[in-house]
């Protein structure tokens, strides 16, 4: 149990992320609204204008300069916060590489809407699984207590020697980002001491002397300029080392965050939920796995032996976390609120099959695509999925490896 | 011989340069070079001023321009700018 006094207010994913902003003691955020993040910007923008916040906060044009913006800021040393989703993540997504690849421990909150055509503003995860390659680690929240908790710990993630990587944090459209929740927070004083202040390492400068890795008039560097095929492979090289160091400092800063708030998601990079002996088992991320938790202890409770494993981390991908907890059932459904077209299946699909592949007995695994453009993801269709588990299970056989639930037929 | 190259546990992280770009010679980049005709010349320096790699020199003893061959990409933008037409771009 955590001995510090937490205040319990009513906030929506939105505010929950601004609030945990507010207290981390954030330089810069640039960021440019977009339905549905606005409320993050408007709410921090509150807390400028109030004066509770020593941050400069810039109002850009566009989504491509509020993280050209974000990443240059980084760059200088500054604790940097942007936000975006949809459309603004997609005009970003050049960005996002630069970012990466300069190690810019930026952190952004994603609230996860559909691209466009037809425009569309509830949720799916398409924003943020097609960025899913861009160099950022990726954590999924379920409740807009995991979207405070996360921002505070992306910052030491990021900021993290061993990592040095930006961080986006995903809300899922509306079903968190705009829903009213009990959230617990930490007083000021407690997540100050916890994010600390931003460390600058050291590294090798253009006169072959340490210096600090920040734009700095006193020390000048120069980053990320013109890299062709005799270095810029060893750059992406040691990106990858950066993300294989990730999953260890996601779960020290998870554990010790856990130590102080009394909450925590997993081991940071998973949450199997009822999964110990489980035959059945569901995989998905975000906020469906609340509902499917219900879903599963009711069927518990007829004696069906169900579970589920939420990914948390997205990226780095906790391969071997992943076989270990799916290993051992019978048959599990991989829902995926995205789609890659012509892939026969979903991002995630295809990735729980590839950690499937090397474990000792292989389950049944089927896909589910759900949920596009906010389609809604009642607990009747989940259960839907348990029971086709079940007939696997029995008959040994899938019939359909990928379909989709809750589209009209 | 190429001289052994760094490897990536050894370059330091973000793509920062640990040499001066003096180290890069980008002359050989070029296939136009400037050569300078000093009678049309009247020392202005606008070569100086838009050459984009610093790759005219000034010698001040000499009170005189001059290229630095080891850097200048032959890009003709001091041909170009120049009032006097005293620099012709040939090739190499």
């Amino acid at each position: 149990m955590a001995k510090i006094k937490q205040e319990i207010r009513a906030l929506s994913g939105d505010e929950a992320v601004a609030y945990a902003v507010k207290q981390a003691d954030v330089d810069v955020v640039a960021a440019y609204p977009i339905t549905p993040q606005t409320i993050i910007v408007e709410r921090f923008s509150e807390y400028v204008h109030n004066g509770e916040v020593d941050t400069e906060f810039v109002c850009v044009e566009s989504e491509h300069s509020a993280l050209s913006m974000s990443l240059t800021a980084s760059a200088t040393g500054a604790r940097v916060f942007t936000a975006s989703g949809s459309a603004g993540l997609a005009l970003m997504h050049e960005i996002l590489y630069v970012t990466s690849g300069c190690r810019a421990p930026v952190v952004m909150a994603i609230t996860n809407r559909a691209l466009s055509a037809p425009i569309n503003i509830h949720c799916d995860h398409s924003d943020s699984m097609v960025e899913r390659d861009a160099g950022w680690i990726q954590i999924y929240v379920e409740n807009s207590q995991e979207a405070y908790d996360s921002i505070l710990q992306a910052f030491r993630i990021a900021e993290h020697q061993d990592t040095l990587l930006p961080v986006m944090v995903m809300l899922d459209a509306f079903v968190l980002s705009h829903t009213l929740e009990s959230v617990n927070v930490l007083p000021d004083n407690a997540v100050q001491r916890f994010v600390g202040m931003r460390n600058i390492p050291l590294i090798q400068g253009h006169q072959g002397k340490p210096v600090p890795f920040k734009l700095d008039p006193d020390n000048p560097i120069t980053m990320g300029p013109l890299d062709l095929y005799d270095y810029y492979f060893e750059h992406k090289r040691q990106q990858e080392e950066a993300m294989e160091m990730a999953p260890r400092v996601i779960s020290e800063v998870h554990d010790e965050y856990a130590r102080l708030s009394g909450r925590n998601y997993g081991d940071g990079l998973i949450e199997p939920y009822r999964l110990d002996d489980a035959d059945l088992a569901a995989v998905c991320l975000g906020s469906t796995a609340g509902t499917t938790k219900t879903v599963v202890d009711h069927l518990r409770k007829r004696g069906v032996k169900a579970g589920l494993l939420r990914l948390r981390t997205y990226r780095p991908y906790p391969t071997q976390e992943i076989r270990a907890a799916l290993q051992n059932v019978k048959a599990v459904a991989v829902m995926d609120r995205s789609h890659s077209f012509g892939a026969h299946g979903g991002p995630v699909f295809h990735e729980i099959r590839h950690a499937l592949y090397d474990a000792t007995i292989q389950p049944h695994i089927v896909n589910y695509i759900y949920g596009l453009g906010g389609r809604d993801m009642p607990p009747t269709l989940i259960q839907e999925i348990y029971t086709s588990l079940q007939r696997i299970a029995k008959t040994d056989q899938v019939e359909k490896p990928v379909q989709f639930i809750g589209v009209r037929e | 011989m190429t001289p052994k190259q760094k490897t990536w546990k050894e370059v330091p992280i973000g793509g920062v340069c640990w040499r001066p770009s003096t180290d890069y010679p980008t002359g050989d980049w070029r296939t136009l070079k400037p050569i300078r005709n000093p009678e049309k010349c009247n020392r202005c320096l606008l070569c100086f001023i838009f050459c984009p790699d610093a790759a005219i020199t000034w010698d001040s003893e000499a009170e005189d321009i001059g290229f630095a061959y080891d850097y200048c990409k032959g890009c003709g933008i001091c041909a170009h700018e120049c009032p006097k037409d005293a620099i012709e771009m040939i090739s190499e």
